[in-house]
């Protein structure tokens, strides 16, 4: 039985609690680091995290690409959307096709 | 380059032979894998992209009435309220077969029945902006988990995408025509040797002639 986990800053991720996924609020870049790792050994079968600090976790986040369990997921914090999830599908057409043909324009 | 170390036998001969067989064999899967693979990324890619634009969208107006939401009361208040969630969300992870990707599965289980009994809070000191703002991200949900499952498997065939293209590449540029430049080349070493015996023993044949019989041929 996985969870759901939600990491990011407070704000942006403290309406996530009501819905019952778990949320962790983190603002320091070692700090997440490290709560990513324990999340995925405590069983989180998502962690959606805040394109902020999805961009400070980048080296970390690419070591769980290729493995089916977790799933991380980039979604828009309080203060707008960086437009870095968008990118991370355009990049895995990248990877897949050698250019980006679908969403180029 | 490789050629160079083979040695022009015919045991090497048949080992080459049938090492481009199961090359060209391969090389033709591993060539309709990587298209079936294609077309079906594709798809769940344009998939993933409008989940991903309409889950944005949600998240930003979420967002937007939590704003208000906690502009209209006090922080301690909504601490407190958002503090004991009464929902919990447990995921099941099942495993697809995808052109021997496995791409994850979810399926989520609320602890309460009623999936929409997600007001933690007495509604006596929260404003009804907060109530509007759960429902809101409520309702974004089953987007975001859905949204999840496809970018997960867009990562994943993407990997295996580019993996089996190299392959493909590997097949058919290197391996298949260094076996068939081996091919020739130890046929025609094969074919150099047996002329120069041939011509050997029609040597050897005149001088022995010679020698018996003082008779010669080219006389």
């Amino acid at each position: 039985m996985y969870k759901i986990a939600v990491l990011g800053d407070y704000d942006s991720i403290y309406g996530f609690a009501a819905l019952g996924l778990d949320t962790f609020s983190v603002t320091a870049r070692e700090e997440a680091g490290e709560k990513l790792h324990q999340l995925v050994n405590d069983g989180y079968g998502i962690i959606y995290i805040t394109e902020a600090m999805a961009a400070e976790l980048e080296h970390e986040i690419a070591k769980y690409q290729n493995q089916v369990i977790p799933a991380i997921i980039q979604i828009p914090g309080i203060s707008g959307n960086t437009g870095a999830g968008v990118n991370s599908v355009k990049k895995s057409v990248e990877q897949a096709v050698g250019s980006d043909i679908l969403f180029s324009n | 380059m490789a050629s160079t170390q083979v040695t022009p036998t015919r045991m090497e001969l048949t080992k080459t032979k049938k090492k481009l067989t199961t090359a060209v064999k391969g090389h033709k899967l591993l060539k309709d894998k990587r298209d079936e693979l294609m077309r079906q990324f594709l798809d769940l890619v344009r998939e993933n992209m409008e989940l991903r634009q309409k889950v944005e969208a949600g998240i930003r107006s979420a967002n937007k009435n939590f704003v208000i939401a906690k502009a209209g009361m006090d922080e301690a208040t909504l601490n407190t309220a958002l503090m004991a969630p009464k929902q919990e969300v447990s995921l099941e992870v099942g495993e697809k077969n995808v052109m021997s990707v496995n791409i994850p599965v979810f399926t989520t289980k609320t602890r309460t029945a009623d999936a929409n009994d997600i007001y933690s809070y007495g509604f006596a000191f929260t404003s009804s902006d907060l109530d509007g703002a759960v429902k809101s991200l409520a309702d974004i949900l089953p987007d975001m988990l859905k949204l999840a499952e496809t970018e997960k498997a867009c990562q994943l065939m993407a990997a295996e995408i580019e993996k089996t293209r190299r392959r493909v590449n590997a097949l058919e540029h290197v391996i298949i025509p260094e076996a068939q430049k081996n091919i020739k080349y130890i046929t025609m070493k094969l074919d150099e040797n047996e002329r120069s015996s041939q011509i050997r023993l029609m040597k050897v044949k005149d001088m022995m002639l010679e020698e018996a019989h003082h008779y010669s041929e080219r006389a």
